[in-house]
This record gives structure tokens, C-alpha cells and sequence, in this order.
């Protein structure tokens, strides 16, 4: 840590802040108020947000640093998430065995796959990686049902052979007996704050995966990758191989997807072969970009506001607009709810797509340029005030 | 931040340190279940496909889970719960408790439906989740109440596998299954089209669709037909024009089409739009069967259902006073009569509060004693029961047929036969049931 530069340092320990103190800020309205709706401070929710993360932030190391656009970063996730399932089902529930699979496997498939795909670049690269991704959840959906149970989705039965587990071992996923699931809640006034095993675990391994991506960002390799982005081929006239250097940024971001699948099936031992979908692949290119390709932080921010999306917002029904604009006039009320009720609920896509086109136009450099933005007003603001403090009078 | 010390890391650490130990400080109160209601209101957990192919059934169910919560609070007319055998329910909420609902989008996926399950349990602090529009969803989401503690009420399923292989001391089945119509179809299949039939499946390539195939397949198979081949289609497959052509030339003379909601739709105008209806195979007129059938179905795919076979749990044309009662009060507050999805999730629903209003408590474990082996009526399907052994409901099964001249856009199957509830019971560790195991109830404490 001691070789990091002061701006790297102050963004890991925000890092490390955020993570620590998520159930409080994620549970800012008291419960049972009415814009309790918006807490996002549950378990279930805090581990997406975390795992997520994990994905995302692998991804960027790819994206963000070589400009290789891969569209199909959604079959590492599932390849890692069968893996640890299938350890919960051999060995047993101990969640270290499935994660150490997952990445393993992710790393071994993402270097296949990578090897054959990276002989392109471009579109032609991001085509092949979908064109694999698609097989693969093609294969997981039908042909190897005995491996992935299809459409049902792998879980763990009572009778699978879980060697190492006996009548007394814990049923559910646990490290070392801390089990995923556990959660202890803190009922502070009208505020409640829930504080799961599951979550710190993840969060643990946000925070080790951001500090390895900060580490490569500032590396001789990192620059090699951000090299090949500015300019592949003037590299390769000067007589530098950048395959192997491609090659190596795939596998880590695979390695990376493959540990946020085995996370996934720690918190919630269920893999389903839709999570390997092409939709899934875009989803993850849509958080790096919203949240700014390249930079350290904004695809965990990109993360946190899709899913934020996605649980929260399609969750809001005609009923619970209804409850809203009660105060209103009938009339009004429901001309209000008619309109809303297309960006809310099943309409959560629509409000998500209108948000990332606005992005898109106003802030190409996604969450992260806005907040850059806003600390370069602020800073010129003070700057501005402090020259009219001490304003010069002209010289006569 | 410049001076970021040795010192500085260290009281970092001891603050951050601090923070994590404190929850293991301050542990809350135990409760004796998951999310025991503690106010004057009790949250149930509505849990629907509202985009993806069976978006019409989930919307169908969701009106149901809302006119039941309305009945229950002691709204509207109360519907089913007058003619209900058990008179525990007052329409003063469950347990002098007033019902409240959340409801979420399963967007007919395993992880999205167990997302969204997950929020409505640790967030809403819902005490029991119902719903599903498809088995996978369904069995995904069983497995997840079990784990967490709560009951799960299964909304439409038909799979085995619900109550076979996958079943679960949390979760219950009130709907019929693949097995039920196989028994129920076939006699009244090998009435009209005879012995000497060739079969050819298509198949919705999930547990659903698999365990149907296999009942169907095996049920005709005893009375004489031949199944020619099965070809599974995925799901998400909107044109079946590649999966009808080739049954032309494979000798069958039937089509089963064991496919549902706009799925079915589909594959059942591609099949005749493909004049299949019109040919004569082996000098017998082709066949179409839909095994499992809804009026949201047949209505959809409009004038090509007309004289089609099928079964279904349950239909609004029926003339006992439960159905009458529903029907009327659904119409009234909608302005159209409900579908078989939304009878079974309203029964559902009616059959939770009075479980709970007979065991004294929310305790799932104590609402699975109380469902258990329980025997109803007047709730739409005559005399049922909650079989202990598998939670499955027993029940008589509607052979239906696409009706030639049809009244009205609503009007549009007639039943032909109510199979009796002897003909389509089998034994709990039946082979294609078996594998599974309840396992105890789980309350989550």
C-alpha cells in the first residue's frame, strides 16, 4: 500500500469507507415511511451491489484498458457460478472450494476462448465473444442439462454426496461456519439497518479485487494495455507482440467474472443458465459505460445503479403510485399514475434506457465524469471566490 | 490526506474494525420465525412473470391475488369464501390482521423470480410468497422459501417435479400436473381418434415441459399409440415454423404440442397455418392435442383452437357454487371472467389465511401442519385434499375442447368430460415422482 500515490490511496480508503458503511447509507429513510420504497439496504440487494462490482471492475480492465470490447462476459460469470455449485453439491457448503473452482475455470475457459477470439480486433472480436457467449447458454440450456439442469437451474438436493458433510454440518453456504445468510439487525429509532455475513464476505472481495485493478492500472503491464488502446498498430511496427498481453488482460477480467459467479452462487447457491445470456453480456458493458470506461471506481458505480434499477424501481406498483398522489384530486391522482406507471414496475427498462441515453449524450464519460465535473465547479467556485477577496486593483 | 501515517492506518483499521465487530455486539431479538408480523398488518409476497411469454397469465393472477387480499380485508362481495367448507375466515384480515401485498416481476427467469422473492422477503418482510407462471420459476423459488423460511403457495405450475422430485416441506401445490392430464386425457383421446395413432411432441425444453412429454407420452402409449418422436423447442422460441414443417413428412398422425401460454399461441397457428388440420395421414384425419390448455390461450390463438383437446384445472363455464360465486365477483370488479391462473392463485391465497386462522399462527411450520392432509370444498373443484405426503392437492381434472361456435370472445372451451379424482391419483413414490424428498419444515428461527 505504501507505494501507492496519495490520489490512489484516498479513492481505496473511499473504496473501503463505502463498502464498511453500505448498510447505513444504502437505509437512509426510516421504515415505514413512504419513501422507504427507495432504502436499497438489504441483504440480498447489498451482495448484488458488491458482486457486481467484482464483475464489473474485471470487466473494465479489459474494456477500460485495451479497448477490447467483449460481449460475452456473461458465460464466465455462469461457468463460475455452475462451479461452485457443483462443489456445494460434492464437497459441501463451505463456500472457499467453489470460489477457488470458479475462478480456476473461469481462467482456463476465458483462455480459450480468448485465444481463439483475440486473433480479431474490433467489432470482428466483439462478435466472436457473443458468438461463443450465446453457445455456451445455448449449451447450458439444452445439450449438457445433465451438467447444468437446464432451464430449472443447478441447486444442491439432500441427497447429493456433499462428502465432506455429515447429519450436523450446516445445510446452507458458510466459511467456516459464518453462515451467508446470517444477518444481525440494528434498530436505531424508527431506522433499521441489517448487517449480513454474506454481504461483508463480498464486500471483502470488492475491496481486494478494486485494490488488484488499481494495482494493474498503475503497472508497466497496465500501461502496455493502455498502449495497445491508444495504438495497436504502431506497437506491432515497433517489433512488440501485444497478443500475449491481450491474451493476459482476457483471462484476468475472466478470472474476475468468474469469481463474481462463484460469489453469486455463495449468497445464493441457484445457477440459472439465463444469467449467461447475451442480455446479461450487455448488461455488463451498459455498467461499465454508464458508470465510465477506464476509470478506477465508475464501474462499481455503473453496477450499483443498474441493480439499483432493477430491484427498487420494478418494485414501485399502480398501488404504491396510488398511495403516493392520494393527496392529490381523483382526476389528477390518476393522470399522474397513467403516466408514471409506464417508467416504473414492469417499465423499469424504460426509465433505466432513458437515463443511459442521457448519460450517454451529456456525459460521455459516464457517473464519473458528472462527479469530475461537479468537483471542478466546486473547486472553481472556491478559486473564484478567494481571487475576488483578494482582488488586484489595476496599476495606474 | 497528506499525512497518511503508519498511525493514521492504524486508527483507520481500529475504527473499521469496530464497525464490523459491532454487529456481532448487538444482536437483535430473536424471533421465533422469519418476519413474524409484529403490527396490526401482515405483508404476503406476490410473485408474477409480468414481461416474457406468460406475461398474460401473470397479469390474470395478479387481479386474483387482489380481489382474494379485497375479500380477505372483508371488501367486495367475498367471493369464494362463502361457499368455502371452512368457515374460519371473517374477512377481518387473517388473525384480526390486516393483509397488505407486494408484488414483483419474475420476468419468467430463475434469478430474476428469486431477486425479486429475496426483496419481498428481506425488505417487505413478506411471511409468505406465491405466484409463478412457470414450473422453473416455480421449483426456483420453492427452493429459495425453504431456505429462507416462509411459505411458499404455488401459484401455476404444472410440472411433476413441483411435488415429485423437487418438492419441498415449505411449498404447496394446489394446481393439477403433467400426470394428472396424461390419466385424464388419454381415455377420452383413444375415444375419439382410436388405438392405432402415431405421436409426434413438441416440447417447451424445460422441467414443465419434460415431465408433461413424459406423462403424455407414457398415457397414450398404454392405450395403444405410438410416439413417433419428441422434439424439444426452447422456450424463448417465437416462430415454430422450422419445428412444425418436418411433422409432415415423420408418418405421425397427431401433433402434441406441449407448449403454453404465447408459446403455445404460436406453435398452434404455425401448425395450421401449415394446413396440418386438413391432412390425411395414414387414412386418418390430423390431429392436434394440447394437453394443457387456458382460455388466455385458446383465445389468443382465435379461430385455430376450434375442436382441439385439451385439459385444464379449472374453467368458468363450471356450475357449482364456488365457481359461481368467483366468477361473478371477478367479473363484477374486472368486467370479464378469470382464467383458470387466477382461480388457482385466488384459492391459493384463501387457502393460506384459513390455514393460518386454524393453526393459531404464522408459523410456517404450524400452517404446513394445518394444510396438511387438509379436505376442502366449494372452492371451485368439488372435493380436494391437501395430500401430506407430497403437498400436492388431489382433485377431478376438466377435459376440454376448443367449442365450434363460440358465444362470446370469452366463451370459447367447453368441457367434455370431468374426470373423477380416482383416475388421475397415483402413489406419492410413483417413478415419475420419485427422487424427492420434503425434508422437514423450516421456519427460519
Amino acid at each position: 500500500m505504501k507505494s501507492l500515490a496519495k490520489s490512489d490511496k484516498r479513492t481505496l480508503l473511499f473504496v473501503i469507507f463505502i463498502a464498511i458503511a453500505a448498510p447505513f447509507l444504502l437505509n437512509p429513510f426510516p421504515e415505514g415511511s413512504a419513501m422507504a420504497q427507495f432504502n436499497a439496504g438489504y441483504p440480498d440487494l447489498m451482495q448484488r451491489f458488491a458482486y457486481f462490482g467484482v464483475l464489473a471492475i474485471g470487466f473494465n480492465i479489459l474494456f477500460g484498458l485495451t479497448g477490447y470490447l467483449s460481449f460475452g462476459h456473461a458465460a464466465f460469470l455462469g461457468v463460475g457460478s455452475y462451479s461452485a455449485v457443483w462443489m456445494f453439491k460434492l464437497l459441501g457448503m463451505n463456500i472457499i472450494p467453489g470460489l477457488i473452482l470458479s475462478v480456476i475455470v473461469a481462467g482456463i475457459f476465458s483462455l480459450l476462448i480468448g485465444y481463439i477470439s483475440l486473433r480479431r480486433s474490433g467489432i470482428y472480436f466483439s462478435i466472436l465473444t457473443l458468438a461463443f457467449a450465446q453457445m455456451s447458454f445455448a449449451m447450458a440450456y439444452s445439450v449438457l442439462t445433465p451438467l447444468t439442469n437446464g432451464e430449472t437451474g443447478l441447486q444442491v438436493y439432500a441427497d447429493d454426496p456433499q462428502v465432506f458433510m455429515n447429519e450436523n454440518s450446516i445445510a446452507v453456504p458458510h466459511l467456516f461456519g459464518l453462515k451467508m445468510q446470517d444477518t444481525f439487525t440494528l434498530d436505531i429509532g424508527p431506522w433499521a439497518f441489517q448487517f449480513n455475513i454474506g454481504y461483508y464476505i463480498c464486500a471483502l472481495f470488492l475491496i481486494a479485487a478494486f485494490y488488484m485493478s488499481l494495482r494493474i492500472f498503475r503497472s508497466p503491464f497496465g500501461l502496455m494495455l493502455r498502449a495497445i488502446k491508444t495504438n495497436q498498430t504502431r506497437l506491432n511496427y515497433t517489433g512488440i507482440n501485444t497478443r500475449p498481453y491481450t491474451l493476459a488482460a482476457f483471462v484476468i477480467s475472466g478470472m474476475y467474472a468468474g469469481l463474481a459467479g462463484g460469489l453469486m452462487a455463495s449468497m445464493d447457491p441457484l445457477a440459472g443458465a439465463e444469467r449467461m445470456q447475451w442480455t446479461a453480456s450487455g448488461e455488463i458493458v451498459l455498467m461499465t459505460i454508464l458508470g465510465g470506461a477506464g476509470t478506477l471506481i465508475g464501474p462499481v458505480l455503473g453496477a450499483g445503479f443498474i441493480k439499483y434499477f432493477e430491484n427498487i424501481f420494478s418494485k414501485i406498483n399502480e398501488t404504491v403510485l396510488h398511495g403516493w398522489f392520494a393527496f392529490l384530486p381523483d382526476g389528477l391522482e390518476n393522470a399522474i399514475v397513467w403516466v408514471l406507471h409506464f417508467f416504473v414496475g414492469k417499465g423499469w427498462h424504460l426509465t433505466l434506457g432513458l437515463l443511459f441515453m442521457a448519460i450517454v449524450i451529456f456525459l460521455p464519460g459516464g457517473l464519473m465524469e458528472g462527479a469530475q465535473r461537479i468537483g471542478n465547479w466546486w473547486k472553481n467556485r472556491r478559486a473564484k471566490g478567494k481571487t475576488s477577496s483578494a482582488k488586484t486593483t489595476p496599476a495606474e | 490526506m497528506s499525512n497518511f501515517t503508519r498511525r493514521g492506518l492504524l486508527k483507520t483499521t481500529a475504527i473499521a474494525g469496530a464497525g464490523l465487530a459491532m454487529p456481532t455486539l448487538i444482536t437483535s431479538p430473536v424471533a421465533a420465525y422469519t418476519n413474524a408480523p409484529t403490527g396490526g398488518s401482515v405483508t404476503l409476497g406476490f410473485n408474477v412473470p409480468q414481461t416474457g411469454p406468460y406475461a398474460d397469465e401473470g397479469a390474470d393472477e395478479l387481479r386474483a391475488y387482489q380481489l382474494a387480499v379485497e375479500h380477505l380485508n372483508g371488501g367486495g362481495d367475498g367471493g369464494m369464501m362463502n361457499t368455502f367448507s371452512s368457515k374460519e375466515l371473517k374477512g377481518n384480515g387473517i388473525l384480526g390482521k390486516k393483509v397488505e401485498y407486494v408484488t414483483g416481476d419474475t420476468q419468467t427467469k430463475s434469478d430474476a423470480a428469486r431477486a425479486s422473492a429475496k426483496s419481498m422477503i428481506e425488505k417487505d418482510g413478506a411471511v409468505m410468497i406465491t405466484g409463478g407462471s412457470s414450473s422453473g420459476v416455480a421449483i426456483a423459488v420453492q427452493g429459495l422459501c425453504q431456505e429462507a423460511g416462509v411459505i411458499f403457495m404455488a401459484g401455476l405450475t404444472h410440472s411433476n417435479d413441483t411435488t415429485g422430485k423437487d418438492k419441498k416441506a415449505n411449498g404447496f401445490r394446489h394446481f393439477f400436473n403433467g400426470y394428472m392430464s396424461g390419466a385424464a386425457l388419454a381415455p377420452v383421446l383413444e375415444a375419439r381418434y382410436g388405438k392405432d395413432r402415431n405421436a409426434y411432441h413438441l416440447t417447451a425444453d424445460y422441467t414443465w415441459g419434460w415431465t408433461q412429454q413424459e406423462s403424455i407420452a407414457a398415457a397414450t402409449e398404454a392405450k395403444g399409440w405410438n410416439t413417433v418422436n419428441n422434439v424439444l423447442t426452447p422456450l424463448a422460441t417465437t416462430d415454430f415454423s422450422s419445428y412444425v414443417a418436418p411433422v409432415l413428412n415423420s408418418g405421425a398422425d397427431v401433433l402434441v404440442l406441449n407448449h403454453y401460454g404465447g408459446n403455445m399461441i404460436n406453435s398452434l397457428t404455425s401448425a395450421v397455418q401449415f394446413g396440418l388440420r386438413d391432412k390425411v395421414v395414414n387414412n386418418k384425419n390430423f390431429e392436434i392435442v394440447v394437453p394443457l390448455y387456458s382460455r388466455l390461450m385458446a383465445r389468443g390463438a382465435g379461430e385455430n383452437v376450434k375442436g382441439i383437446f385439451g385439459s385444464t384445472n379449472w374453467h368458468w363455464s363450471l356450475t357449482d357454487e364456488g365457481t359461481k360465486a368467483f366468477v361473478k365477483s371477478f367479473g363484477e370488479k374486472y368486467g370479464f371472467p378469470p382464467s383458470q391462473a387466477a382461480h388457482t392463485t385466488y384459492v391459493q391465497t384463501l387457502l393460506y389465511a384459513d390455514a393460518c386462522e386454524r393453526a393459531g399462527t404464522f408459523n410456517p411450520c404450524g400452517v404446513a401442519e394445518a394444510l396438511e392432509g387438509f379436505k376442502f370444498d366449494g372452492l371451485g373443484n368439488g372435493p380436494t385434499e391437501y395430500r401430506a405426503e407430497d403437498h400436492q392437492c388431489f382433485k377431478d381434472v376438466l377435459v376440454v375442447k376448443g367449442k365450434e361456435n363460440p358465444t362470446s370472445e370469452f366463451d370459447v372451451l367447453e368441457v367434455v368430460e370431468i374426470t373423477p379424482r380416482a383416475q388421475v391419483e397415483y402413489a406419492p413414490d410413483h417413478p415419475m415422482f420419485a427422487g424427492g424428498n420434503l425434508g422437514a419444515c423450516n421456519s427460519g428461527a
